[in-house]
């Protein structure tokens, strides 16, 4: 077992450096389609993949708190240009929590994280109709397991472009 | 006893004498907390095997607590025999097939003086064989504790399947014993939080139909289904009123969650609290008068208890930790609860004012009781936590049971309903 993912890891290695080389050559974004936040930076600019590789599509919470720190503002203040640059994309903001409440109250809670983060984008002149907040509670975890490195990633605010682009 | 509509007709046997117990179980709950123990015989002309009335029946009162169900001798009690046993009642009956029909009558003695202090008749179709031994159950419950059954009753629930992070669920429908599953939802949507009227097969939960979470009224024998009210903002944690006819639920607006009140024939819908908090999970009294709900506005969650009008609401739990999911016993005398607190998820019971608490288990993580029809037993779920899932277990509200109840897959978020008509 142990051999076969180490090799599989391996083989993993070289498709990605042949697909870096790829791009070097052709210079289009499409061949790096799904390739993820690593070689990124190459996404067509106003593309949902620049949005989520390159400003960051989602902010993070303390546990049962909806305060955004520094590092949140920061995110939400990339997204707030990046969306009046591209006008045409409406999204959602989801709100979620992590598994350590209960269901009803995380549902709540998760709305107050999107809330919070929509009145935030509002205040960088982002036009409240584009924007919509839905709710997931702790119905939709990114990560699991039974501590903090795991948590930490579930308690969110994600921006999911809707509309169509530019 | 119970009404058993058309299909299933009952007869009570002549008794003996009068020796009816009039037990009370919070005074047998004290120190010298015993169960009752009765010797069940063998039912004459039943079938074999775990779906035996029989064996329906004793798994049934081995779970009830109150009442230690012993094998028996087949046949009649030998009651010069049983003295010494420790049994303090002998039950014994029969079963007589005939024809895709059942008959089935029992007799329940007093071991000391010999007499029947409780009989019964059922005549029914073959395949509600179950369902007689539920009511066979409930009625040497009742003839033994002086409490109201609770076996011949269902339970909605959410089944559970996939990986949690991509988790399918699904609203399903059981008996008590976690018997004859029957799936209401097809899987499609995220289903949470049912609710079971007490008054009509119908289920209130919420549900992500199309993109907006909102709450869903589902007719369990027809499967008609309706939006309760079309809101613009998510609508969450609804809970029928008694007579079913209302329904208390949160609305979001912004941070906040309020409770509403919709009356479901006429849709007027009733603001009940107007605080800049998240005010949520609302269970009505037995009687209809007050609303018990959790709050944060004091700052963590914790239990406050209102008129069903709304207005001013009382602060009931004072105790270490965060109070949630309350939910009022149809007996009106315990509301259940969620606490989180220093030994992770418990579930507890207190009085309606606040005192008397009593926390029946914990661990990560427990959540959402609910009462059964007497008011003796809650179900709830257990979650490893991580990738695992929930499973449903079962307490008696002194705290010294702990039951699963078996089910296909995961399970989550019980809501017991009432005795079958």
């Amino acid at each position: 077992m142990m051999n076969m993912a180490a090799a599989r890891g391996a083989k993993l290695g070289l498709a990605l450096v042949a697909a870096l080389s790829m791009a070097a050559c052709a210079r289009t974004a499409n061949d790096l389609g799904g390739a993820g936040a690593g070689v990124a930076g190459a996404a067509t600019p106003g593309s949902a993949q620049d949005f989520t590789a390159n400003v960051g599509d989602r902010v993070f919470f303390s546990q049962d708190s909806t305060q955004l720190s520094g590092a949140a503002t920061a995110t939400l203040d990339k997204q707030a240009a990046w969306l009046q640059r591209y006008p045409n994309y409406s999204f959602t903001i989801e709100g979620h929590a992590d598994e350590r409440g209960t269901r009803e109250y995380n549902f709540a809670l998760g709305a107050r994280r999107a809330a919070v983060t929509k009145q935030y984008l509002a205040a960088r002149g982002i036009a409240a109709s584009r924007m919509r907040t839905i709710s997931y509670g702790k119905e939709r975890p990114v990560a699991t397991c039974n501590d903090e490195s795991c948590w930490n990633q579930n308690r969110r605010a994600v921006t999911v472009l809707t509309g169509a682009g530019s | 006893m119970q009404s058993l509509g058309a299909a299933l007709a009952a007869s009570a046997l002549p008794r003996a004498a009068r020796a009816q117990a009039t037990g009370d179980v919070y005074v047998r709950g004290g120190g010298a907390f015993r169960p009752i123990v009765v010797s069940v015989s063998p039912l004459a002309g039943d079938t074999a095997g775990p779906n035996s009335i029989t064996m329906v029946l004793t798994n049934d009162l081995s779970r009830s607590v109150f009442v230690q169900p012993v094998p028996g001798k087949p046949g009649q009690p030998d009651f010069a025999a049983l003295k010494g046993s420790g049994a303090q009642f002998a039950l014994a009956g029969a079963v007589t097939p005939a024809g895709g029909k059942l008959g089935a009558e029992f007799r329940l003695f007093d071991v000391n003086s010999g007499q029947q202090v409780a009989g019964q008749r059922y005549d029914t179709e073959a395949s509600n064989a179950r369902r007689v031994a539920h009511l066979l159950g409930d009625a040497v419950f009742t003839a033994v504790t002086g409490e109201k059954g609770f076996l011949d009753s269902r339970v909605v629930f959410v089944d559970e399947t996939g990986p949690a992070t991509k988790r399918v669920k699904r609203l399903a429908i059981m008996d008590q014993d976690g018997a004859n599953v029957r799936y209401l939802t097809k899987g499609d949507e995220l289903v949470v939080t049912p609710n079971f009227s007490q008054d009509a097969q119908e289920v209130t939960f919420m549900a992500y139909a199309g993109q907006k979470p909102a709450v869903y009224v589902l007719d369990v024998e027809t499967g008609r289904r309706e939006e309760v009210g079309n809101f613009p903002q998510m609508t969450f944690a609804p809970r029928f009123s008694p007579g079913g006819r209302k329904i208390a639920m949160s609305i979001s607006a912004g941070e906040t969650s309020s409770l509403f009140l919709m009356d479901l024939a006429t849709r007027a819908t009733t603001r009940l609290t107007n605080e800049q908090a998240i005010d949520t999970a609302p269970s009505f009294s037995p009687d209809g008068s007050k609303i018990v709900f959790e709050s944060d506005r004091g700052g963590t969650q914790q239990l406050y208890v209102m008129s069903a009008a709304g207005g001013g609401a009382t602060r009931i739990t004072f105790g270490a930790g965060r109070y949630s999911t309350p939910a009022w016993s149809p007996k009106g005398d315990l509301i259940a609860f969620t606490r989180q607190g220093a030994n992770g998820f418990g579930i507890g019971v207190m009085k309606p004012d606040g005192s008397g608490e009593r926390i029946l288990t914990e661990g990560f993580h427990n959540e959402g009781p609910t009462f059964a029809p007497n008011g003796l037993f809650v179900m709830y779920f257990s979650d490893p936590g991580g990738g695992g899932g929930a499973k449903i277990f079962m307490s008696d509200v002194l705290g010294r049971s702990r039951f699963a109840v078996p089910t296909p897959h995961y399970a989550s978020d019980p809501s017991w309903g009432p005795l079958r008509k």
